[in-house]
């Protein structure tokens, strides 16, 4: 029996699509229906994706894919598909099973919302716009899926609608991400010029089959970069990342499936999608394009690693570490560890799904308190809870030989020192190693360690419709270490489409790795041993952990730069006078003095009126930009029309 | 094709749309607006789209013009004054013409006439409508029912 | 002088931008209305002029596309009319100079 399982492909996300809609028709009371029907689609999706892994297990590198035409215009015609490769099994499968299990928490933790329905409604559809994405063998279908994810996450974070900050943080994440999928959009186009098809792989014709990428010749590299704006502004990549932590505001379910194990990952396995095209005219491996994915990695794993050293919000660290840990996987891509990198990213996954759920779980039993400083000691109110929790948490620091995140860390980092161009990337993601152990030792230590501060004293363990989804994760946290250790690198041959699995990969490496790990853990348990209200890095260093946490004034710099013509502008007029009409004034006035003290004053003044001048200037160019916006609807059909003319008249000037 | 008929439609046609986008009074404004819908109508006819024509004078002169001038006698406390009129407006329309007529002139192959005849019955467009386009009649009936609820769901009055 | 394709061009694109200036001029809700409907008509006789001209015989596309474009332009008229008396309740008028609220 040998049916082709690619030609039902496209049923994976039909179901919890169909699931989502049919929960859309039901009456706001019908929460167990609601729920049941959620989790029904999940399953059977989860069912799907296992039938689909069976046969890329049977045939080494297979890959099957099903094209349909969608529209045809004038001679060209437009065509979508699924597509089955090694790469979309197993991202399948952890996504249907991780969501799965994020559903069952949600029917805790979400219980007592008068939402409910619309919560599992708009849950099933990002489930099943992220599972569009994965299979999606056109890129086209791709972005479409793509844009479907970005909207059921920007429903998913503003789903507490009355909250200000979450209304506000929907429409950042939605904006901010929309910044990179222009970028997206526009490598879409430049590759649809260049080489005539949007598909995948088409028995030969695919814009990822040799002949295209032929055809693209040097263009490869700047629409590998505008595509890997799309994925930067996903994956919460630097300068990108500021609405990943921000979307904390959702509920920490859809934290933890959104934003910690699914769709900021759309961004890592859209780059190694459309990995032939990074890797297109490669010397010794390095493309310029790859290279920048490596140094954005780099700064992105670094910066946000910093920043979660020194947040209160539980959610926030966390949100911090995954981006710290998504640079980390663009850094493994860009050196050439694709398998490493998609290993990583399925094993971050579960394990940071499990923190997250251990997290809301800390939430829920705290009444709602998110700061770190509140909470302590809940060792042993929240004994599942607190177990669960280390097991995440060491995965994450990367402790060996259980837990899966060291595995694939470590194959980062080697795959990081072979890379031929730069030993930096090398040791800054050792220093990222370190710092990663050392802000989940202090999450752990304020949550569940020392005495117990106000939140805590109230705190007890959560359902068991929430604790069961914690200890399956964690479970196959410590399961899939077995399946990714590197002494049986089968997953990685899986990946890689080779025919027999490789040697051991254990590699010396890996005890440098160990003992930064210890010394991460080490360093934190020494420096917050004793901690209460305030942070003992705080107190030595004020000003780097301020800086810190006020994240880096990044999103300050961005609001201010949102008017950076007008500062730009400002900034000349202040330049000049600063030093040439105030130079001129200063030697008046010194001048001045010299003729005894005549033209004070007249100094005083210019200088004033400079600087007045000044921000005048950029307050008068900030009204020039608002004034467009007048909420006239005639002036903006106007400008439509007005645009019309101008495509016109660059129609009349092209020919 | 009849040119003496052309011409008397055309200037009926542009005359009573000009009305429509000028004349102050709106109840004037739209019965002239009906009347240069019934020359657009009046052209479908000499081009030989019957049909189209029937189509065009049900919809817009029997069910828009008059679901307008409902919305003018509701609407009716702001009907009194004259608003206003932007000159801004006059100046971009007449340079989208200019472009247009422009773009139109420079178009080879424009200058052509009619085949001798066409023949296109309703029976070929009702089967048109139940093959090819199929699919779009059924999108079509659904938007139209999602704006007419739509539309009730507007107008209805606010619950205190 | 039977009248050519570029004539029946040409008298479309006048209706056209009448009524484009009567939805970038008018002050009144309503015209905004009756200038995006005149822009429709506009369209649609020019897809009948070009299926007249083409080649015959030919599969009634241009048609269709006009009947269509009739029907969605109808259920933009009965949206667009509920939005200004709607509007017109929550603002007390239909001049759009002063529904601004949208502004930066």
């Amino acid at each position: 029996m040998r049916v082709e399982i690619v030609a039902y492909l496209w049923l994976i996300p039909v179901l919890p699509l169909a699931a989502s809609l049919f929960i859309l028709g039901l009456s706001g009371k019908r929460r167990g229906l609601a729920s049941g029907i959620a989790i029904t689609g999940q399953v059977l999706a989860l069912l799907l994706s296992l039938a689909a892994f069976r046969p890329t297990l049977a045939a080494p590198g297979y890959r099957a894919f099903a094209n349909f035409t969608w529209f045809t215009f004038g001679t060209q015609t437009l065509r979508l598909g699924c597509v089955l490769d090694p790469l979309t099994a197993v991202m399948l499968v952890m996504i249907t099973f991780v969501s799965l299990w994020i559903f069952v928490f949600s029917v805790g933790y979400m219980a007592a919302d008068k939402n409910f329905t619309r919560f599992f409604a708009c849950l099933s559809f990002f489930s099943a716009a992220m599972l569009g994405v994965v299979i999606a063998n056109s890129l086209l279908l791709l972005f479409i899926c793509w844009e479907l994810v970005g909207l059921a996450s920007y429903l998913l974070i503003g789903f507490w609608i009355e909250k200000p900050s979450a209304a506000a943080a929907a429409k950042k994440a939605f904006i901010t991400t929309r910044i990179g999928d222009l970028g997206f959009f526009l490598g879409m186009l430049w590759l649809y010029g260049k080489s005539g098809t949007l598909l995948f792989y088409d028995g030969g014709n695919g814009a990822l089959e040799s002949a295209a990428l032929v055809s693209l010749g040097a263009s490869a590299t700047f629409i590998a970069l505008l595509i890997f704006c799309g994925a930067a502004g996903k994956s919460g990549q630097f300068p990108l990342h500021v609405w990943l932590p921000d979307a904390m505001e959702g509920p920490t379910p859809v934290s933890a499936l959104i934003h910690a194990a699914t769709m900021v990952a759309a961004g890592v396995f859209l780059v190694a999608r459309v990995y032939p095209i990074f890797s297109s005219g490669a010397v010794q491996g390095v493309t310029t394009s790859l290279s920048v994915v490596v140094w954005i990695g780099v700064i992105t794993a670094l910066i946000s690693a910093l920043i979660g050293l020194a947040q209160w919000d539980i959610k926030r660290i966390l949100a911090y570490s995954t981006v710290s840990q998504l640079g980390l996987m663009m850094v493994s891509l860009g050196v050439g560890g694709v398998a490493a990198g998609i290993m990583h990213l399925l094993a971050h996954g579960f394990f940071k799904a499990l923190l997250f759920l251990g997290s809301g779980s800390v939430i829920h039993g705290c009444h709602e308190e998110q700061d770190i400083r509140k909470m302590g000691g809940l060792r042993g109110l929240m004994p599942v809870t607190f177990a669960t929790y280390a097991i995440g948490m060491m995965a994450l620091s990367g402790v060996p030989l259980f837990f899966a995140g060291a595995w694939t860390k470590e194959e980062i980092l080697h795959a990081t020192s072979l890379w031929p161009s730069s030993r930096v990337p090398h040791f800054l993601m050792l220093v990222g190693v370190v710092l990663t152990a050392l802000y989940m030792t202090r999450q752990m230590i304020y949550v569940f360690f020392g005495s117990r501060r106000q939140a805590a004293a109230h705190a007890h363990e959560s359902p068991s419709v929430m604790t069961l989804p914690l200890v399956v994760l964690a479970t196959c946290v410590i399961g899939l270490s077995v399946l990714l250790t590197p002494a049986w690198p089968w997953l990685q041959s899986y990946l890689l489409g080779e025919r027999t699995v490789g040697e051991s990969l254990l590699q010396p490496g890996l005890f440098v790795a160990l003992a930064l790990v210890a010394l991460g853990i080490g360093l934190g348990v020494l420096i917050y041993r004793r901690v209460g209200e305030s942070d003992p890095f705080a107190r030595t260093f004020p000003r780097v952990f301020r800086f810190l946490e006020e994240r880096m004034w990044l999103d300050e710099f961005y609001d201010a730069t949102i008017l950076a013509l007008a500062r730009t502008a400002a900034r000349v007029s202040d330049l000049l006078d600063r030093y040439l009409w105030d130079g001129l004034a200063r030697f008046a006035g010194v001048l001045g003095d010299s003729l005894g003290g005549l033209t004070k004053g007249f100094d005083e003044r210019a200088i004033n009126a400079g600087a007045d001048d000044a921000s005048g200037a950029a307050r008068a160019f900030g009204r020039l930009l608002s004034a467009r916006h007048s909420g006239q609807i005639q002036a903006y059909l106007g400008a439509v029309a007005v645009g019309m003319l101008a495509l016109l008249l660059l129609y009349a000037w092209l020919t | 094709m009849n040119s003496v008929a052309f011409i008397a439609l055309a200037v009926f046609t542009l005359a009573a749309a000009l009305a429509a986008a000028l004349l102050p009074k709106l109840v004037h404004a739209a019965l002239c607006f009906a009347a240069a819908f019934v020359g657009v109508a009046g052209f479908y006819f000499l081009l030989g789209a019957e049909f189209v024509g029937l189509v065009q004078i049900f919809v817009y002169v029997g069910a828009v013009a008059v679901l307008i001038v409902f919305t003018i006698l509701l609407t009716r406390r702001e009907t009194e004054r004259e608003p206003g009129f932007h000159w801004s407006g006059l100046l971009v329309a007449g340079a989208v013409f200019a472009g247009l007529v422009w773009a139109i002139v420079k178009t080879g192959g424009l200058n052509r006439a009619a085949p001798p005849s066409v023949t296109l019955t309703v029976r070929q467009i009702g089967e048109a409508l139940m093959t090819d386009y199929v699919w779009p009649l059924q999108c079509v009936g659904l938007v139209l029912t999602a704006a007419l609820i739509g539309a009730l769901v507007l107008v209805m009055e606010e619950k205190r | 002088m039977t009248p050519m394709l570029s004539t029946f061009l040409l008298l479309s694109a006048a209706l056209f931008c009448i009524g484009l200036l009567a939805a970038l001029s008018r002050r009144h809700a309503i015209f905004i209305l009756i200038g995006i409907e005149m822009m429709l008509a506009a369209a649609g006789l020019n897809f009948i002029a070009f299926w007249r001209f083409g080649p015959q015989p030919a599969p009634p596309t241009g048609v269709m596309v006009t009947i269509f474009a009739i029907a969605i332009a109808a259920a933009e008229a009965a949206v667009g009319l509920a939005l200004v008396i709607a509007v017109y309740r929550h603002y007390r008028t239909t001049n759009v100079d002063q529904i601004d609220q949208l502004k930066g």
